[in-house]
């Protein structure tokens, strides 16, 4: 379209929509089609149509999903959600098929979304394996097995301090400790400090692409009417969205408040890393308390040993782009010598959100969350690698500058050191 | 450790069908239409019965509903008894939304068989089953259409006493069906019971007298399962398998019966109180096959 032809139409454009605002309010053209669906909506359900595509007797469509199963020496106290369409009733309940007593919070007609607490006092056997079945008016069962029986953590002090330590052993220590490398780092020249910052990418990538797996993985477990996927879709968007908005706004902040020579893209840049990997540590220790109350995972030394080597990896990648790099041009040779107190700072945002993680894992689970927050530290993640990857490259282009040798080395390094760490906790 | 709750027994009442033949739960005005009785010339009755294939919805455990295949809209059906040598006609319609059948124990020729695929009565159509009542004992009636196993599991089956010409001594005679529910339809039973109700006579138990003879009619027709079996607890039992015999062969307090296998037993309690009786296969138990006696001391002491 040749420019002028372009200019007629857009002033005809801007002619019509003018003449028709003359005519009809704003507010009435955008109420008129919500007033026409409000209509429709009435309309299907007063006349109902689909019931004309039903033959009679067609059985409900039932759903229920187990949200939480508390075990103490009462019993279990078992929340079940009706995820389906209909109305359900439940009817009876079975543990290892025996038929059992059972009180229940809202006796009668659970709808939509609804969801009732069973209280079962059942003498569960420790470590042993039980299955909790569900059975509605119909018949139709529903069925939960708790692998190992143990008693649920209560919230009290001491539960409170073992999910501290947890957080404290698999979160801050090892983030602290592979802040320590800060001074070889430091020293390295360009290409071993090209070799490093590629290797912090690898682990990132690796640590986004478990957190994606573990995403999804519990979306699909999560009751359909929660749509795991674009929750987690949501909160990965959102979560690169808000990083990208809050590193711009640090770093407006930063080259307005100092000198620009002392204007530290590096800082800004650790922190955001930091930001990234707290909240996926958050996440992550979310999971830890969830498994370890739900009695799912009996925390061995081999698990927490390969959580924390796992996570020293994630004190380097905080670190790495605070390192100045005297080879570079003005531009970016801003980052001065980092204070201890920078340290400590970025250390505790990397590592300490997995103590939060793990006390409202522990507490309060419910799977949803889970993946609302294993979303936001996969898109905090992938927004802190794509700027670490534009920092790295300058004004190169990232692929070009991927493809050279020690970066290559790094990236593969990097996913090497996962991989092999990660084993430990599979 | 059972169920919760109670059904309703507005429309099947177990306990009355434990002692119920012939229709006689009915009022006397309403038993004519579905039983009446006519002497024949040697002395000996023809028996006519009104029955009826009818789907309907029961309630198998408080709160857990069935979609059952029934005759006359209960399950097990109505327990049809006759002596040996009577003729019995059973007026069959079919109100059900399949093809069905009533195939009897005992000896008949072979189109009153109601098994192969040219007897089976269609929706809405009806068929007359005739046959003399023999031999004597214990037997069964259900329905043969196919697929068997589902019509067999669905709740289309009875029980069939022939009773010997000089009869039986006198008893408090209780007929008990061990029977289950599928209700996901994963070919295992969700509920175990005798006579429909899980753990019905744990809240309702069967009452019965210290010293006087208590006669079980006892019959399996569980389905996925090769086996169910009852256990009386603080008491034997004479055993006449099939009731064929007079005689009893075996003395025993657990038995075990396959599918379509059936006993009369024959005990006497010993002591007032209450004493369970379940299938000793404890899942079955637990899953709703476990009942209470409860004996009470003679009133003639």
């Amino acid at each position: 379209m040749k420019p002028e032809v372009a200019d007629v139409v857009a002033r005809e454009r801007v002619e019509t929509s003018e003449t028709k605002t003359k005519r009809v309010p704003v507010w009435a053209a955008a109420l008129l089609p919500l007033l026409l669906l409000g209509g429709l909506v009435a309309a299907i359900v007063w006349w109902d149509p689909a019931r004309s595509l039903q033959s009679e007797g067609v059985p409900p469509v039932e759903r229920l999903t187990f949200q939480r199963i508390v075990l103490n020496e009462a019993g279990f106290t078992v929340t079940v959600l009706n995820d389906g369409p209909d109305p359900v009733r439940i009817a009876q309940v079975q543990i290892d098929e025996a038929y059992w007593s059972f009180e229940s919070d809202r006796p009668g007609e659970l709808r939509h979304l609804e969801q009732a607490t069973l209280k079962i006092p059942y003498p569960w056997v420790v470590g042993e394996s039980h299955i909790v079945k569900v059975l509605t008016s119909t018949g139709t069962a529903f069925e939960h097995t708790i692998p190992v029986a143990v008693e649920t953590p209560r919230p009290d002090a001491r539960f409170f301090g073992v999910f501290s330590l947890i957080g404290l052993y698999v979160g801050v220590i090892p983030v602290a400790i592979g802040l320590l490398w800060y001074p070889l780092v430091a020293r390295l020249r360009r290409s071993g400090f090209d070799f490093v910052l590629a290797l912090t990418i690898g682990l990132l990538v690796f640590l986004l692409l478990d957190g994606a797996h573990e995403g999804l993985e519990a979306a699909d477990m999560i009751p359909g009417s929660f749509q795991g996927a674009a929750l987690f879709g949501i909160g990965v968007i959102g979560a690169y969205l808000a990083l990208e908005t809050l590193g711009g706004w640090l770093r407006d902040r930063r080259t307005r408040g100092r000198a620009a020579a002392a204007a530290g893209g590096g800082f800004v840049l650790a922190l955001l890393v930091a930001i990234g990997i707290g909240l996926h540590n958050f996440g992550e220790g979310l999971a830890i308390g969830a498994a370890f109350a739900l009695g799912e995972a009996t925390l061995g030394t081999l698990l927490i040993v390969g959580f924390t080597l796992h996570n020293t990896t994630e004190g380097l990648a905080i670190i790495a782009p605070l390192v100045p790099r005297v080879d570079r041009g003005p531009t970016d040779a801003g980052s001065s010598k980092p204070r201890l107190i920078d340290l400590v700072k970025l250390g505790a945002i990397g590592g300490a959100p997995t103590i939060a993680g793990a006390w409202l894992g522990g507490f309060v689970y419910s799977p949803v969350w889970s993946v609302a927050f294993l979303a936001i530290g996969v898109g905090a993640i992938a927004q802190v690698v794509v700027q670490i990857s534009r920092q790295m490259a300058s004004d190169a282009p990232v692929a070009r500058y991927f493809a050279r040798g020690p970066v290559l080395a790094g990236l593969m390094a990097g996913f090497g050191v996962m991989y092999v760490t990660g084993m430990l906790i599979g | 450790m059972t169920t919760v709750g109670r059904v309703s027994t507005d429309v099947f009442n177990p306990t009355t069908y434990l002692r119920a033949s012939n229709f006689s739960d009915l009022p006397p005005g309403q038993r004519e239409k579905f039983y009446r009785e006519t002497r024949r010339p040697d002395g000996s009755l023809l028996r006519e019965y009104e029955i009826f294939a009818v789907d309907r919805e029961i309630e198998i455990a408080p709160g857990m509903f069935f979609p059952a295949w029934t005759y006359n809209g209960q399950v097990p059906g109505p327990t049809v008894r006759a002596t040996e040598g009577d003729r019995l006609r059973i007026n069959f319609v079919n109100q059900g939304s399949h093809p069905h059948t009533i195939h009897f124990h005992g000896w008949h020729r072979p189109e009153m068989d109601g098994s192969l695929p040219a007897h089976q009565v269609m929706p809405g159509e009806k068929f007359v089953y005739e046959f003399d009542a023999e031999p004597f004992g214990l037997h069964l009636y259900h329905c043969h259409a196919n697929p068997l196993k589902r019509h067999i599991h669905k709740g289309l089956y009875g029980t069939f006493i022939i009773d010997p010409k000089g009869g039986r001594p006198p008893a408090d005679e209780l007929v008990m069906m061990m029977n289950g529910f599928d209700t996901n339809f994963d070919a295992d039973n969700e509920v175990y019971a005798v006579n429909t109700v899980a753990h019905y006579y744990l809240h309702d138990p069967i009452r019965v007298t210290v010293g006087k003879r208590v006669r079980m009619y006892l019959i399996n027709v569980t389905e996925f399962d090769l086996l169910n079996s009852m256990h009386v607890h603080a008491v034997f039992f004479d055993v006449f398998r099939t009731g064929t015999s007079l005689s009893p062969s075996d003395v025993t307090d657990t038995i075990m019966l396959c599918q379509g296998e059936r006993a009369i037993l024959e005990a006497t309690f010993r002591y007032p109180g209450e004493f369970m009786f379940h299938a000793h296969q404890s899942e079955f138990a637990e899953l709703g096959w476990m009942g209470l006696f409860r004996v009470e001391p003679s009133r003639e002491t």
